[in-house]
Order: structure tokens, then sequence, then C-alpha cells
């Protein structure tokens, strides 16, 4: 859609602005997602953002899916934290057939789901801080995701698209030696979140580029709907985890980091704290493990009642929610809705990079971590 | 007769051909093997062994390439942009001197090509010239975000260049000549090496050629973050290898003149002391490239390291923090060498 560049008058003479195009192809745009930004010289005036160059009509689709063919499809949504799209929907279908998922199954998908924040947020610090040019941290980022990527690998034998739970459990126990293996790669994470501090957060260039950058206070962070560790970035403190308890987080002791300033730098110390918060689960739940079955008394043919619900969970980028109706006679949902949680933080990037400069629109996408898949689904 | 024309010239060849550009080359394979290493990688392996082939076939590559000038671009000063980049940072090598003189085949050889007692005037007016090649580059181009990317980044590099010349006064004030020989002669007599006598000077003048080169933390013109390529982008095949081998290139001139103004040139450590002697079995060149390499080698470990500095906040670093520290580091000098005299 085009965008007129308006005259910008000036005490001496009249200037117009510059209209840019940044992306849908763009190094720093993390996935297809183009920002159409109106530019006084180098600052922003403002930014129009245009999105759906990754919709692929999933939600759609699930209408003509049966409620266990759709956890697959909730896997390709927010594709670096599948896990958890897997675990918001399955949570959904259950309490919609106000089903009992058992002590064991709960405590594994807790492990998983923390495993993902972890993989995620790995993800995120070394896009971030590639974008502001720290690249080497973008690699030891990975080296851990893949520690993940294998411990999920040998659980449900995928790397990225898992479809690692079932409506009422998960889909098989997991393999023995899993659990130790867990907790080694919990001792590993320990330092390597030590190594990313090292590198950043007390970096003079990094507080530069990203401490007063893109304040939000928090009841204007509210009425933007945002949510996940951006808004907690701004003093509010909103997490499923605690506020909902689901799966066996009401068995977890954990803290959730909430931040003051409001700014880029504030968003960034809350996700290396759930790092290590997640650790701190991770821990507990696998030590703790009990025994029993992973699958709760599912029917052989899954058909709620007519009936709709909604469930959030904390995905790693914030709260994820789905709201399913079920028209009870089918095996199809017959509506089946998500509420993204990196699309209403996307609603505030406008909001956000208004004033900056150009070098900072990049830090701000980065630091509202989005994945495009989900935003457009 | 052969004095006058033969072995400058020879000289030149040597440096050139057995020196600079293979040197310049090389620094592509370099820079991409100390930056994997820093990132738990091992860069190029596949081309030659252990990946030594590299640069012969990222050579080859960017001969074959095709050669695009945008339509409306204004094609001799399109053309000549990249030569215009590359040009000063070779030219700067007459002056740098490798050895002291030592004897080779009868003669007395100077292991310079030749010494001008304005040596280091020379040095910094030719490699300003350099400016011109990206000022060129972006105008040439005929598209709005190589233009203003190239005037960024001139600014950039005007602004650094400043900073960088108040430290080489302080240098002149101690050694007194501008004659690069006679700065490392000063060095050697004085017994000190400047870098320990001016390690503000010192820490400027490494920051400034940082942001001289356009290396990171000051890359911001040349990231592809932002506004596409920057200057060189609409350059392909060989004139934007000659960009890249340009920055090298300078980063090269950087490295040597670091060396030679603060770490005496030549000279083997503690060049004084007798009892070292054993140590003079290595020739005096080598220690002059040991020295450069370790200068290149933080070049490339800053690059891996650091993010990158926005525009404003670099042109702010140059212009409220290096320039003054660096008149202030002129003015203690001065007043010092009065005292002592």
């Amino acid at each position: 859609m085009p965008v007129e560049p308006q005259t910008i008058h000036g005490a001496m003479f009249d200037t117009s602005e510059l209209v840019i195009n940044m992306g849908p192809q763009h190094p720093s745009t993390h996935g297809v997602l183009r920002v159409i930004l109106r530019l006084d010289g180098e600052k922003v005036v403002d930014a129009d953002v245009v999105m759906g160059y990754l919709h692929r009509g999933i939600e759609k689709l699930s209408e003509n899916r049966n409620w266990t063919q759709i956890i697959l499809l909730t896997d390709r949504m927010d594709y670096v934290a599948a896990a958890t799209s897997n675990l918001g929907y399955c949570e959904t279908v259950e309490k919609l057939l106000q089903l009992e998922v058992p002590r064991r199954a709960r405590y594994i998908r807790t492990i998983l789901c923390e495993l993902q924040r972890i993989a995620s947020h790995c993800l995120w610090v070394g896009t971030h801080a590639m974008d502001i040019g720290a690249m080497t941290v973008f690699l030891y980022a990975f080296r851990e995701r893949e520690l993940i990527l294998d411990l999920f690998e040998e659980f449900c034998g995928a790397r990225l698209t898992y479809n690692s739970m079932r409506i009422g459990g998960l889909p098989q126990d997991i393999p023995p030696g899993w659990d130790k293996k867990v907790l080694e790669f919990c001792k590993i994470m320990d330092g390597k979140i030590d190594e990313y501090e090292t590198l950043l957060t007390h970096n003079r260039i990094w507080l530069e580029r990203t401490k007063g950058i893109g304040v939000i206070g928090g009841p204007e962070a509210t009425a933007l709907g945002m949510c996940g560790p951006t808004l907690r970035g701004s003093g509010v403190a909103r997490d499923v985890r605690k506020d909902e308890p689901y799966a066996a987080y009401d068995e977890m002791e954990f803290d959730v980091p909430i931040g003051t300033a409001g700014d880029t730098y504030d968003r960034y110390l809350v996700r290396m704290e759930e790092f290590r918060q997640s650790l701190r689960i991770i821990r507990q739940a696998t030590e703790g493990l009990p025994e029993g079955p992973i699958v709760g008394k599912v029917p052989r043919l899954i058909k709620p009642a007519a009936g709709e619900t909604y469930h959030a969970i904390e995905s790693p980028k914030g709260e994820l929610g789905y709201f399913i109706v079920s028209d009870g006679k089918s095996t199809n949902p017959y509506r089946f809705r998500v509420r993204p949680p990196s699309f209403c933080n996307l609603q505030a990037l406008p909001r956000l990079v208004r004033g900056h400069l150009i070098a900072d629109v990049v830090a701000l996408i980065g630091s509202i971590d989005i994945v495009l898949g989900e935003v457009d689904r | 007769m052969i004095d006058e024309f033969v072995v400058p010239l020879l000289k030149i060849l040597v440096v050139l051909f057995a020196g600079v550009l293979p040197a310049v080359t090389y620094m592509v394979l370099l820079e991409r093997k100390v930056i994997a290493w820093a990132q738990s990688r091992l860069g190029p392996m596949r081309v030659g062994p252990y990946g030594v082939l590299q640069p012969v076939a990222d050579a080859i590559k960017l001969m074959l390439k095709e050669d695009i000038t945008p339509v409306k671009a204004d094609r001799w000063v399109f053309t000549a942009a990249p030569i215009i980049s590359m040009v000063p940072a070779l030219i700067v090598y007459a002056v740098i001197p490798f050895g002291p003189t030592i004897r080779l085949f009868g003669k007395d050889v100077a292991l310079s090509i030749t010494d001008i007692n304005v040596g280091l005037l020379y040095i910094v007016s030719v490699a300003s010239v350099g400016v011109y090649g990206i000022i060129l580059a972006g105008y040439a181009s005929n598209s709005k975000f190589p233009l203003l990317a190239s005037l960024r980044a001139s600014a950039q590099l005007i602004s650094y260049e400043v900073a960088v010349t108040l430290t080489l006064v302080s240098v002149i004030l101690m050694s007194g000549t501008l004659s690069m020989i006679g700065i490392v002669n000063a060095q050697y007599n004085s017994g000190l090496w400047f870098a320990f006598v001016q390690p503000l000077a010192f820490v400027i003048f490494f920051i400034g050629g940082l942001a001289e080169t356009n290396r990171a933390p000051f890359d911001l013109p040349e990231a592809e973050q932002e506004l596409t390529g920057g200057f060189h982008t609409e350059y392909s095949g060989m004139r934007f290898a000659l960009f890249f081998l340009a920055e090298y290139a300078n980063m090269i001139v950087v490295s040597s003149v670091a060396t030679t103004l603060f770490f005496g040139g030549w000279l083997r450590p503690f060049p004084n002391v007798a009892g070292l002697h054993f140590l003079d079995v290595v020739p005096s060149w080598i220690w002059f490239l040991t020295k450069s390499f370790v200068f290149l080698y933080i070049f490339i470990w800053v690059r891996a390291t650091l993010p990158r500095y926005r525009y404003d906040q670099l042109m702010r670093l140059g212009w409220k923090v290096l320039i003054p520290l660096a008149i202030a580091n002129l003015v203690v000098t001065g007043i010092v060498k009065v005292m002592l005299v």
C-alpha cells in the first residue's frame, strides 16, 4: 500500500519526508516482515507494518482436520517454540473435554516447555545481538540451542516441528537416561548464560545501543495488548504461569523477572533472567519426576460436546491463547482461533519506533521478539 | 644509475608483489579464520589444505563475475572510485621502514623504499585521499542509498582523521622528526617504545584507526542491517573486490604505522639491552611483520567481539571524547617536554 511522503514545515524551509521500505526480504526483520518507514532525515516519523507474507491459512485448515491432526499445524505457527504451541492447543482441547492429564505427563510437558523457552531465548539473544553487531553471540547461542534440539530429537524424533504432545498427554514416554541428559544440559547452560552476559550486559556499546530505546510505560503497554517479556520489561507483573497456572507450574518454585524502565535494555535483562529461572524449573521438574501413566483417559474418537473455550499459556513470546469452538457433531473444530503473542506485540512497533533512528528500528524489532509464523499463521 | 632507479624499482616490486598484495589477499582468509575460531567454528576448510587456497578461489570468482554498471551512473567516475580507494593505501608503503640499512649483495640497502624527511605528513595526506574514493562511489552510483551512506562514511572518516592526526603530533613532539626512520631511531635512542611513553596517544590512534578503516565497532556505513549495502551497493565483480581489498590494505597500513610509531618498528624488544643480543638472530623485518600482524589480529578480534555503534553515537565519540583527549595529551606532552629540557 503506497504511503505518501508528507511535507515537513521547518523554520527556514520545507522539507519532505523520505519513505523507505524495509523488507520483506531484509537481513534483520526476522522472517518476512515489511515495515514502511517515514523518515525525517534519519528520525522515524511513523512506521507502517505490513504483514501477511507468511499467511498459510492455518486457522481455516484446522476446520478440515480432526483434533489430533491440528497438533501438526500448531507446530508450524511459532516454529521456534513449537512445543509450547502444541501444549497450548492440547490443554485447550483438554479443557473442552474436561480431561484430566496424569501428573507425570504434566511434569514432562513442563520440562519440554521450559527447554523450549530456553531454546527460543537462545535464538532471540543470538539474532538480537547480531542485529546490533555482536555476531559472536549468535554462534554461541546456537551452539546451546543445538544441545536442546538434540534432547528433543531423542524424545520425539524431530528438531523443529515436534508434534510432541497429544490430547490427554504425550505420544510416548521419555527414553531411559533422558532425564540425566537434561540435568547435564542444565549444568552446561548455567556457564553459557554467563558467557552471553559477559559479552553483552555491561558492554558500553551494548548499553548505548539499548538503554533508553523504545521506552514504553506499563499502562500504555497493557493498553496496546502487549504480553510476555516485552510487557514485563515495562514493569507489569503478568505471567500466565503464575496468574493462571497450567501443566505442573503450580507445583514449581520460580520467580518472574520484572523490568523497571520499559526500554530495550530492560527487556533484554528480563529475558536473560528468564533463562536462569527456566533452568530452575527444569531442575525441579526433572528431579521430582513422578511415576505414572503418560496419557489420560482419552476417548477413541475425540468429539467434544458443543461449546467454546479459551485457554492461554505462557509461551516464550508471551501469552499464547487458543479459542476453540466445537459444534459437538463433527470430528473437526467449528472454529479454531489463535491469539498469537507476537501479533499483539507487533502492534506496538509503530509506537515504539517513533522518534528513533533507523538503526534503532532494527534493535526494536529484535527486542519485541517476533516470529512471523505466529504473526501471520 | 642503478642506485637511483633499479634498486628502488626492485624494492617497490618486492614490497608490492611479495608483501602488500599477497598480504591483502590473505587478510580475507585470516579474517574469516580468526572470526570463525572465535565463534567455535573452523572457517574455510575445503579449498586447499585447511582452506589456504580460499583467496585464490575468491579472486577467480570475482574476476569471472558480471561487471554491472548502472545505466544512469557516471561511467568514468564509477570505474575510477575503487581505484582511487585502493591506490593511496598502496602508495603509503613508499615510506614505511621494514628495517634498518643492511648489507645486501655488496651494497648498503635501506629496508624501505625511500625515506623522506616529512614521511609522517606524507602518510597522513595520502591516506586522506582514499576518502575521495568512497564519496565518488556513492555519487557515481546515482542512487539514493549509496549516496547517503557514502556521505555518512566520509563524515566519519574525516572526523576521526582529526583525532588521529593530533596523536601523531604528540609522537612528533617525542621524536623531534617527521621522518619514519627518524622516529624509529628516536625510540632506539630513548630506550623506550613510544607506546609506553604515550599510552593515551596509542589508544586513541588505534580506536581512530578502527574508525578510519570502517571496521567494527564503527562499521555502520557498511553494515547490511542498515540501508542496503552502503556506498558499494551498486558495485559487483572486481570493482567490489577492490573496495574490500582497499579496506584491508588500509588496515595493514594502520597496523604498520602503529608498529613504526608506537612499538619500535623493526627494533627487537629491549634493543638497548646487550644481554638479549641472541634475539638479533631474528631479522629486523621479521620483528616488524610480527608486530604488524599482532595489530591485524587485534583488529579482527575486536570485530568478532563488539557490537556496533549507532552513527550519532559514533560521531559523538569522535568529536566529544577522542579529540579533547588527543588535545589534552598533546598539551601535557608539550609541557613535560619543555620542563624536562
